[in-house]
C-alpha cells in the first residue's frame, strides 16, 4: 500500500545548521496496517509525515503508494488519495466557513471540483449522517462557522473530514497533542472508530507512548532520522512503555531524554 | 440635489461590479491586489477603442471583460509561480497596465502608438443602444409625469440607465453568490480561508489564486467598461485609487450590514458602492471643495468608515461597563444598609 524505498533528506545542507533529518528511512505498510511512530523531538517523524503527503520532497529515495511511483507528484495531487490531521486543530478546518461548507471541501478531495453546488440536498443529507457518528451534536449545527467550534470539536470534524473519503493512506501527526486529556482520549477513541470502520492504512506520529501502544497493530521508533525498532503484530500486543525504554536504552546505549515522551507516557 | 443623488445612484451600481471585485480578492481570497487602478483603465479603455474601431458595444464590452480577467491571471502568475509577494505582483501589473493601456488606446490613432483618452461623444454605447429600445417603452414619462404631480421639481432625463445597471448588478450577484458555493467557489474561499487546509484535500491553491484573481480583475475590467460608456470618455487616469474606492465601498458596506453570509455580503458591497458615491456627491457640493479634491475626500470616507466602527464599539463597552459598576455600587449600598439595620438592631 505505502512503501518507502531508503528516503534520506538533509536540511541546510553546508551550512553550521546541518541536519540529517530522515537517514535511508524504509518502511512497508500493508493495506489495513494502522502504525504508530514514536521518538524524541528531532527524530524525524513529522519529517517522515510530509515525505508521504508530499510538503516536503527526499533527497532521494522512492516513495510508492498503491505501487505507483508517487515521489514527484505535488503535495495537491497526492492529497486526492492521502487524508490528514494536523498538529494544530486550526490546520485542517477553514473557520470563516461553516461545517457543511468544510464537509463538502472534503468530499470533493477525490473528485474533480466542478461548478457543482457544494452543498446540496443529497449531500447535506450525508453529512449529517456522518457527523451523527461523532456524538458531539455537530449534526444541529451544520450551518455554524467551524471558528466557534471547540478545538476538540475542530479536531474531530477534522478526522471525519480526513477519513470518510475513505483514502488510501492516512496520516495523523500528533493530532491529540494539542488539546486537554479528556479531549485528545475522545479523538483517540474517535481514531480508532473511524480507522477501523473503513479499514484505513494510517501512519500515526504520536509523543504519547501510551498512546502509540493502545492504538494500531504495528509501531515504529524512531531517532536521529533512523527507524531504530519495529515491531510487528504479535510484539506489540504484549509491549509495555518499561519495555520500550529498555529496549531504546538497549539499541542507542543512552537514556531516552526527551522529557515531554517520558512524562506524557 | 435629486439630480445628483440621482447620478450618484446609477454610478454606484456600476461602481458595485468593481467592489465585488475588490470582495473578491481582499476578502475571499485574503490577497491584497491592487492591479484594479490599472486594470479598470484596461476595461474602459479596451471597450473604448474598440467601440472607436466600430465594433458593437456588446461586443467591446466582453472583449474588455476578457481583458480583465487576463490581467488579473498575469498577476497571479507573478505571485504564484513567480513567488513575488502580493503586494508587489499587483503593484509591478498595475504599472506595467498604465504602458499596455495607453498601447491599446492607441490603435484608435493611425500615427501614434499610444493615447491617454478616447472621448465617446457621438459614438454609439451599450446605454444608447439600451435607451432607443427604451424610449419606445414611455415608463420615464409615466414616472416623471407622477413626480410632477407629486410636486418634485426636478426630474431625471431617465430611468433607464438605473433600471438597467440594476438589474444587470443584482444578475451579478445572483451569480456571484451561486459561483462561491459552487465546488470550485468553496475551494477558493478555502484557499483565503487556510492555505494548508485546502492544499490537503487535493485543491492546487495555485490554479485557485490565478483564477480568482482573474475573475477579480473581469469584474473590475467590467465596471471600466460600463463607466467608460455612461460617462461617455475613457481616460489614462480613471483608475487612479480605484482600489481604495473599491475598499471604501466594501469597508462602508460590511460596517453597515454586518458579513453573517455571503449573500448578506455581497448585498453589503453593493450598498457601500452606492453609498460611498452618495457621500462623495454630497461632499462635493460643500461651497470650498472642488472635484480635485475628491481622492482625498475618498481618503477621508475610508478612514472614517475604518475608525467609527471602533469609536462605537468602545462607547458601547464604556456604556455596559458603567452599567455594570452602577448595579454593583447599589448592591454595596443595599449591603451596607442592611448590615447597618442589622447592627441596630
Amino acid at each position: 500500500m505505502l512503501k518507502l524505498n531508503d528516503i534520506n533528506k538533509i536540511f541546510n545542507e553546508g551550512t553550521a545548521d546541518e541536519k540529517i533529518a530522515l537517514d535511508r528511512i524504509n518502511l512497508e505498510l500493508n493495506i489495513g496496517d494502522f502504525v504508530t511512530v514514536i521518538g524524541s523531538n528531532g527524530a524525524g517523524k513529522s519529517t517522515m509525515l510530509n515525505m508521504v503527503s508530499g510538503a516536503l520532497s527526499p533527497d532521494f529515495g522512492q516513495i510508492l503508494i498503491n505501487g505507483n511511483d508517487v515521489t514527484k507528484l505535488p503535495e495537491f495531487k497526492r492529497s486526492k488519495f492521502i487524508g490528514r490531521v494536523f498538529q494544530d486543530p486550526m490546520s485542517g478546518t477553514a473557520p470563516t466557513m461553516t461545517i457543511e461548507e468544510n464537509l463538502a471541501i472534503a468530499y470533493s478531495r477525490n473528485k474533480k471540483r466542478s461548478l457543482r453546488v457544494g452543498v446540496d440536498k443529497q449531500r447535506k443529507e450525508f453529512f449529517l449522517h456522518s457527523l451523527e457518528s461523532l456524538h458531539l451534536n455537530l449534526e444541529n449545527r451544520l450551518t455554524a462557522k467551524v471558528g466557534l467550534l471547540s478545538g476538540g470539536e475542530r479536531q474531530a470534524l477534522s478526522l471525519l473530514m480526513a477519513t470518510f473519503t475513505q483514502p488510501s493512506i492516512l496520516l495523523l501527526d500528533e493530532h491529540t497533542a494539542a488539546l486537554d486529556p479528556s479531549r485528545a482520549e475522545l479523538i483517540t477513541n474517535l481514531t480508532e472508530r473511524l480507522v477501523k470502520k473503513d479499514n484505513l492504512t494510517t501512519l500515526m506520529v504520536t509523543h504519547n507512548m501510551q498512546q502509540a501502544l493502545d492504538l494500531g497493530n504495528r509501531l515504529i521508533m524512531m531517532d536521529k532520522g533512523q527507524i531504530i525498532l519495529e515491531v510487528g503484530e504479535e510484539e506489540k500486543k504484549d509491549l509495555t512503555i518499561e519495555k520500550l525504554m529498555e529496549e531504546f536504552q538497549r539499541i542507542r546505549g543512552q537514556k531516552l531524554t526527551s522529557d515531554r515522551t517520558l512524562l506524557s507516557s | 440635489m435629486f439630480t445628483a443623488i440621482f447620478g450618484s445612484v446609477e454610478q454606484g451600481f456600476i461602481y458595485a461590479l468593481m467592489a465585488l471585485g475588490v470582495y473578491l480578492t481582499f476578502r475571499v481570497l485574503d490577497f491584497p491586489d491592487l492591479t484594479v487602478d490599472g486594470s479598470f483603465v484596461t476595461g474602459a479603455g479596451t471597450a473604448a477603442a474598440m467601440i472607436v474601431l466600430g465594433y458593437h458595444p456588446a461586443i467591446a464590452t466582453l472583449v474588455a471583460i476578457i481583458a480583465g480577467f487576463l490581467a488579473g491571471c498575469m498577476t497571479g502568475l507573478l505571485h504564484t509561480k513567480g513567488k513575488i509577494n502580493p503586494l508587489l505582483s499587483g503593484i509591478l501589473m498595475m504599472i506595467a497596465l498604465y504602458s499596455i493601456n495607453l498601447r491599446i488606446m492607441g490603435f484608435t490613432i493611425e500615427n501614434s502608438v499610444g493615447r491617454p483618452n478616447i472621448p465617446l461623444m457621438n459614438e454609439g454605447t451599450i446605454f444608447s443602444q439600451f435607451f432607443s429600445w427604451w424610449g419606445n417603452l414611455g415608463i420615464d414619462e409615466v414616472i416623471n409625469g407622477f413626480f410632477t404631480s407629486m410636486g418634485v421639481q426636478y426630474v431625471p432625463k431617465t430611468w433607464g440607465t438605473v433600471v438597467i445597471v440594476a438589474i444587470l448588478i443584482i444578475i451579478i450577484k445572483l451569480i456571484f453568490d451561486w459561483f462561491l458555493k459552487t465546488e470550485v467557489g468553496l475551494a477558493i474561499r478555502a484557499t483565503g480561508d487556510n492555505k494548508k487546509m485546502i492544499r490537503s484535500f487535493s485543491a492546487n491553491t495555485d490554479t485557485l489564486v490565478i483564477l480568482g484573481l482573474g475573475l477579480s480583475n473581469a469584474l473590475v475590467a467590467f465596471s471600466g467598461a460600463l463607466i467608460a460608456q455612461y460617462t461617455k470618455a475613457a481616460d489614462i487616469g480613471l483608475g487612479i485609487g480605484m482600489i481604495v474606492i473599491g475598499l471604501a465601498s466594501v469597508i462602508i458596506g460590511e460596517a453597515i450590514f454586518g458579513t453573517k453570509t455571503i449573500v448578506r455580503t455581497t448585498l453589503a458591497v453593493i450598498v457601500g458602492a452606492i453609498i460611498y458615491r452618495i457621500v462623495l456627491a454630497l461632499a462635493l457640493r460643500v461651497e470650498f471643495l472642488d472635484a480635485g479634491d475628491m481622492k482625498l475626500i475618498t481618503a477621508f470616507i475610508v478612514i472614517v468608515a475604518l475608525i467609527l466602527p471602533q469609536f462605537f464599539e468602545k462607547r458601547r463597552e464604556k456604556g455596559r461597563k458603567a452599567k455594570r459598576h452602577a448595579l454593583r455600587e447599589s448592591e454595596v449600598l443595599a449591603l451596607n444598609k442592611s448590615k447597618e439595620s442589622e447592627n441596630l438592631a
